[in-house]
């Protein structure tokens, strides 16, 4: 063995000219390496199969001539990108590769963003600066960050575009569930833009809880809200029956009774479901509240709470002073001041309580409660955090009482924690996070939640966009978001609006919900008197509409309050109401306006003008005359938008003469008769059952 | 010395498997107690959703045997493009002979066939092709516009929150899912008539005007989602079935 390898070094390096021959080979050879690596790399390999698959098309020959051999690099300093992916995705700048379904060679789909602007890795993740595929796509040592599943693509929209996108549904819907299911009330969210995400849901206060419901019902709502309310955002904190036990004593001794609340009722809950229902009706209480029906559907809307089972909890002597004047008992409170007379509190509360179910508190039977008990409740309640929610007398709501969520989206995967079978990525950890909290560890506090699994994946999308990216953006970059502003009424009438709750459906300023009309400019859109004669009777001006205004019974005093502050208040600097006379118009005028709307503009698609006319989507036209401004309609007819951003009339772009001639006929349109606005609300009954078909 | 080699292995051992990453996923497929002899959808076909999402429905189908009766405890086993996944992947048959699937579409927007097999006695397959759609960024913001402004007219169904004024209209628009009619409009023309108005291509003045209100960005997304969700499929914007 020794002689043979000896015989090999004297073979190899026996003398300085040999040694110096085979020391140069070797070094050849290794100096080969590199350029073989490099003939043979997975890029090279993406672009030939390229060539090969333009030769044979029609466009060969402009395919040809946009093909760059080499290693392509978008480079983007600004936002640190660095990305090769085009090296193997030759043809994503190709609009006429949109046949191609073989990757890597297909275009990127249409998106308003140019590739060299923005780089590839700024939307999809993943490692811009590599060569390979496995590491360009997947997580390496060096590299935690993969490609971004295409189902939470949209986050990365909201890296820059702080507001809502009309083509991001996913994200726009997880950042709602952020504020509308609570999750900010235990979970700092600062924004990028310096403000923090605000809840938009509004848990009730739990200090005067005994004045509403028993103690048996804060029992069961505790070990299973959705069974009380499936609707309900109550996440469930699967408390053992002795916690459960423990908190309600301790929630219901901590109760205080809410002055004004106990006020002596001197009707008594009616039984007539026949008048209740209909007086349920008649007051929209579906606008809000939701209630499910015999087939297991949900009807109303989700402003409120759910009311299938509210008779089970609440006291009926609470529920008839609630009804009186909810803002007695919840300052806050999203429920119009209906201004019910004794009568029909009765017949509303009889109605409602009969709403119960007696299987729903059936096994719960309670001891009274022991001081330890209502001690170790207070415990609970301030260990699982419920005052960051709910206000409750003598428990201070905790500062930073979970993860703060400002920056999860870039939270380094080996910081986590994962369950066995999952994969090792950033979104999963979310997304199971969300599915299962308790699943993570003994004597973790976050509550099961009962989220589809499409919010699930809405509100990864969410906290995906809250990530390093965001926070750390060129100022240029950064889309705003049109916050809410903090508009409120003054005086007398402003009182009045609060107590009426206008907000909670229409919107003013910026500010208010969304299921009604908008009300900046409504004193320079409609006729005074008209808009007394809405407020004693409001009828729908629209007849595919099941929802309506509730009639609030006020008096001619608030009527002309509130009809003097809006008529005076929210007035539109470009329409000037005595600009166009309410009548007076030449009878040319008007025929040329009634030729333009059912000829040129055939209006009457959309609105309903006269018997024969069926459009279901605009408001009736029958008697707009005597509830619009003339020069309210000449200013919509020029330009819709401008007076209601976002309304779906189309901009029509008319002359002025057309504008004018369809002023002087829908002027003209004043349903016959001195008293046609009151009588504009009673026609209005008939379509109302259309509506409901 | 043979220490040493011990040392170097069991290091590079511990960090073989340091390093492995790959998470065991064992696919269990249950066994069939029954065997049917056709395989029907119950729902769940044409829907439409995002790329990469979920369904907005699940996808039920139904095993029945040779006279038409359901079939339970007969395996089905759901298949389709790399990309798009199953929730459950497989299943038996209920007691209403149905099986029941969470479906999350693939990353390219297009058409997907969604294959649900089973096994009949004679171990043949017998199998059922469904169709989904999904939605790329231009697509879904078409179908943003299309529900603020197309559908209440042109969508002749009606739901709780929106009534369609179809049935009041003299001349009926168009539903976007009528291919036959669609497909023969050039991208050109529809963009005519959106912006123009019916009467720009010598039909109904009913159909207004868009020009004004909508910009040419959001025009070409309405006619890239009136594309993806005609049927029979529009073959001009590409390859019918996608691919990942």
């Amino acid at each position: 063995m020794k002689e043979k390898l000896t015989s090999l070094w004297q073979k190899l390096f026996g003398d300085s000219v040999r040694a110096f021959g085979v020391v140069s080979l070797i070094f050849l050879v290794s100096l080969a390496i590199a350029p073989a690596k490099n003939f043979f790399s997975e890029w090279r390999h993406y672009q030939h199969g390229y060539l090969r698959m333009i030769r044979n098309r029609s466009d060969a020959n402009t395919l040809q001539r946009h093909f760059q051999g080499g290693i392509q690099q978008i480079w983007l300093p600004e936002l640190g990108v660095v990305d090769r992916c085009t090296s193997c995705h030759v043809g994503l700048r190709e609009a006429s590769l949109t046949d191609v379904s073989t990757q890597p060679f297909r275009t990127h789909p249409a998106i308003p963003h140019k590739l060299d602007q923005f780089g590839c890795t700024v939307c999809h993740r993943g490692q811009g600066a590599a060569t390979t595929l496995s590491e360009a796509h997947n997580s390496t040592l060096a590299w935690e960050q993969p490609i971004l599943p295409a189902k939470y693509i949209e986050s990365s929209c909201g890296e820059c575009h702080r507001g809502s996108l009309p083509g991001t549904p996913q994200l726009n819907q997880g950042r709602n569930l952020l504020s509308r299911e609570g999750c900010v009330h235990c979970h700092t969210v600062k924004l990028p833009d310096g403000t923090t995400m605000k809840a938009d849901d509004d848990p009730p206060s739990l200090s005067h809880i005994a004045d509403k419901t028993a103690r048996e019902w804060v029992f069961a709502w505790l070990k299973d809200p959705q069974a009380y309310a499936s609707t309900s955002t109550m996440p469930n904190f699967k408390l053992s029956d002795d916690d459960a036990r423990d908190v309600s004593a301790f929630l219901i001794a901590n109760s205080t009774p809410q002055a004004g609340d106990t006020a002596a009722l001197s009707a008594k809950a009616s039984s007539d479901p026949a008048a209740g229902a209909s007086l349920y009706g008649e007051s929209f209480c579906a606008s809000c509240h939701a209630v499910q029906n015999a087939a297991g559907n949900m009807v109303g809307g989700d402003v409120g709470p759910e009311l299938t089972r509210v008779g089970s909890k609440v006291k009926p002597g609470w529920l008839q002073a609630w009804l009186r004047n909810p803002r007695a008992y919840d300052t806050g409170t999203a429920m119009p001041h209906y201004r019910f007379n004794d009568g029909q509190v009765a017949t509303l509360s009889g109605f409602l309580l009969a709403k119960a179910d007696s299987d729903f508190l059936a096994n719960v039977h309670l001891e009274a409660a022991t001081p330890e008990q209502i001690a170790h409740g207070k415990r609970l309640v301030s260990d699982y955090g419920c005052a960051s929610c709910h206000e409750i007398a003598g428990i201070k709501k905790p500062e930073n009482f979970a993860p703060e969520l400002s920056r999860i989206g870039s939270k380094p995967v080996t910081q986590l924690v994962f369950l066995p079978g999952m994969q090792h990525t950033l979104p999963d950890y979310i997304a199971t996070k969300i599915k299962q909290p308790r699943a993570f560890g003994q004597g973790l506090k976050m509550p099961q939640y009962t989220f589809t699994p499409a919010q699930i994946d809405s509100l990864t999308t969410a906290l995906l966009s809250l990530n390093d990216r965001s926070n750390t953006l060129p100022p240029s970059l950064a889309v705003a978001a049109t916050h809410e502003s903090d508009y409120q009424p003054a005086g007398k009438a402003g009182k009045l609006m609060t107590d009426l709750a206008c907000f909670s459906c229409h919107r003013i300023n910026g500010h208010g919900g969304d299921m009604a009309p908008d009300l900046t400019w409504e004193g320079s859109s409609v006729q005074r008197e008209w808009l007394v004669q809405f407020f004693k009777n409001p009828g729908t001006l629209r007849p595919s509409l099941i929802r309506r205004m509730p009639r609030f019974n006020l008096t001619d005093g608030e009527v002309n309050e509130l009809t003097d502050y809006i008529m005076t208040v929210y007035q539109n600097p470009a329409v000037d109401r005595e600009s166009m006379p309410l009548s007076g118009y030449s009878q040319g005028e008007v025929e040329l306006g009634k030729q333009l709307f059912y000829g040129k503009y055939s209006c009457q698609g959309c609105h309903i003008l006269d018997k024969a006319d069926k459009g279901y989507i605009g408001p009736t036209l029958t008697h707009v005359g005597s509830r619009l401004t003339a020069a309210w309609i000449y200013q919509w007819m020029k330009n819709p938008q401008s007076l209601r951003p976002g309304t779906i009339e189309p901009n029509r772009a008319m002359s002025d003469e057309d504008a004018r001639a369809l002023t002087a006929f829908l002027i003209s349109q004043k349903g016959g008769g001195k008293s046609s606005a009151a009588k504009a609300a009673r026609n209005d009954a008939p379509t109302q059952e259309v509506a409901k078909r | 010395m043979t220490r040493h080699y011990q040392a170097i292995f069991i290091v590079v051992a511990l960090l073989a498997t340091s390093c492995s990453r790959t998470v065991g996923v064992s696919v269990i497929v249950p066994k069939a107690t029954a065997f049917g002899a056709a395989i029907v959808e119950s729902s769940g076909g044409k829907q439409v959703a995002q790329t990469g999402s979920l369904l907005p429905q699940p996808v039920v189908v139904q095993v029945n045997d040779e006279r038409g009766t359901a079939v339970a405890g007969a395996l089905v086993e759901f298949s389709a493009a790399p990309g798009v996944t199953f929730d459950p992947p497989n299943g038996l048959t209920d007691s209403s002979g149905q099986v029941t699937t969470n479906v999350s579409l693939g990353g390219m927007a297009g058409r997907y066939e969604i294959v649900a097999s089973t096994a009949d006695k004679s171990h043949k397959k017998v199998e059922l092709k469904l169709e989904e759609i999904a939605l790329g960024y231009q697509q879904t913001l078409g179908r943003h516009l299309n529900d603020l402004y197309c559908e209440r007219c042109h969508n002749p169904e009606s739901t709780v929150e929106r009534v369609s004024n179809f049935d009041n209209l003299e001349v009926k628009p168009h539903p976007f899912t009528e291919g036959d009619t669609l497909n023969k409009i050039g991208d050109a023309d529809l963009t005519a008539i959106i912006s123009h108005g019916g009467p720009a291509l010598n039909k109904s003045a009913l159909m207004p005007a868009w020009g004004n209100t909508l910009s040419k960005s959001d025009i070409q997304a309405l006619i890239s989602y009136i594309r993806a969700v005609s049927d029979p499929p529009s073959r001009s914007a590409g390859p019918v079935y996608a691919k990942n």
